[in-house]
């Protein structure tokens, strides 16, 4: 029968994949933030069985809030990037750091 | 069985598109293969009687961020095959945290004993007589109402956020003054003048 056991091993090979595709992707920011929703789906798995197998409600409230959490970084990190990609052409974030200020 | 073998399926169909979503070689197919692992994270939901969550899995992230990453991806005009220069240089480097990392989790995972878990210290039992969103609606709006309208505006700052960043004025564009408009009146635009024959308008 499936336990609680497997749903954690799903979500935690879930969110290495996400940690992997930040390490891997290091110039592609769009495939960067992709990888953030990775680990907060994991994220939210993991809350969401924990709240199953005990009886317990409170964890997909949370779950929501993170689900908010997630929906808002994405559209001001993509934002951001829209606008570094207007001013300098290229999305590579290996020079970012040159918008000292 | 049909449980046990619902369980396989999308978890290692959502695995198996995770790892697509951080190997592909164009963005386009990552953002496709995002789309499949959140699906099938909503059936995974499904099978843990979360029916809301699942669906908002659904409605929120394949609806919303899914189709905003796709816009973006479609949008700007990059070359990604020049962000892929250091691909084969990460990757040994990020295989071996990742694994560091796996390897620690499903220790702890492993080793987790939560011992006799106190079923009574529960902060919101979940009631057996009501649907699950019928038990999230009835818990969010009374105990957790003030960090629903949290959420409520950290979405409306997020917004606001994103349509000053992206927001640009154009030089050049005449547009609609509504207020000199309203202001306009008939004595200020119209004039009636008694034209004697044979001289020229003024205009």
């Amino acid at each position: 029968m499936i336990g609680l056991q497997h749903y954690l091993v799903v979500s935690a090979i879930l969110f290495v994949l996400g940690v992997l595709g930040i390490f891997i992707n290091r110039k592609n920011i769009i495939v960067i933030l992709m990888s953030i929703e990775l680990i907060l789906l994991a994220v939210n798995i993991n809350l969401v069985a924990f709240s199953a197998f005990l009886g317990d409600l409170v964890g997909q409230i949370f779950s929501m809030f993170v689900l908010t959490v997630a929906a808002g970084e994405a559209a001001i990190g993509l934002a951001i990037l829209v606008i570094y990609f207007r001013s300098r052409g290229t999305i590579a974030v290996d020079d970012v750091n040159r918008m000292k200020g | 069985m049909i449980h046990v073998f619902a369980f396989y399926l999308f978890a290692c169909i959502m695995i198996a598109a995770g790892a697509l979503t951080i190997f592909a070689r164009n963005p386009v197919h990552s953002v496709l293969w995002l789309i499949v692992a959140f699906f099938n994270a909503a059936g995974l939901m499904v099978l843990l009687g979360a029916e809301f969550i699942a669906m908002l899995l659904v409605i929120v992230y394949v609806g919303a961020v899914a189709v905003l990453f796709l816009f973006v991806v479609m949008m700007l005009d990059i070359d990604f095959a020049e962000l892929r220069a250091g691909f084969v240089d990460y990757l040994p480097f990020g295989v071996l945290i990742a694994l560091v990392l796996l390897a620690e989790i499903l220790l702890g995972v492993g080793i987790w004993q939560a011992g006799p878990i106190e079923l009574a210290q529960r902060a919101a039992p979940a009631p057996t007589d009501a649907h699950n969103i019928e038990a999230i609606g009835a818990l969010l709006y009374t105990r957790y109402i003030f960090l629903f309208e949290a959420a409520g505006i950290i979405l409306l700052v997020a917004m606001i956020g994103a349509i000053v960043l992206t927001h640009r004025a154009r030089a050049g564009v005449r547009g609609q003054n509504i207020d000199s408009q309203n202001r306009r009146r008939p004595q200020d635009a119209v004039v009636n003048v008694n034209q004697p024959v044979g001289q020229g308008v003024e205009l």
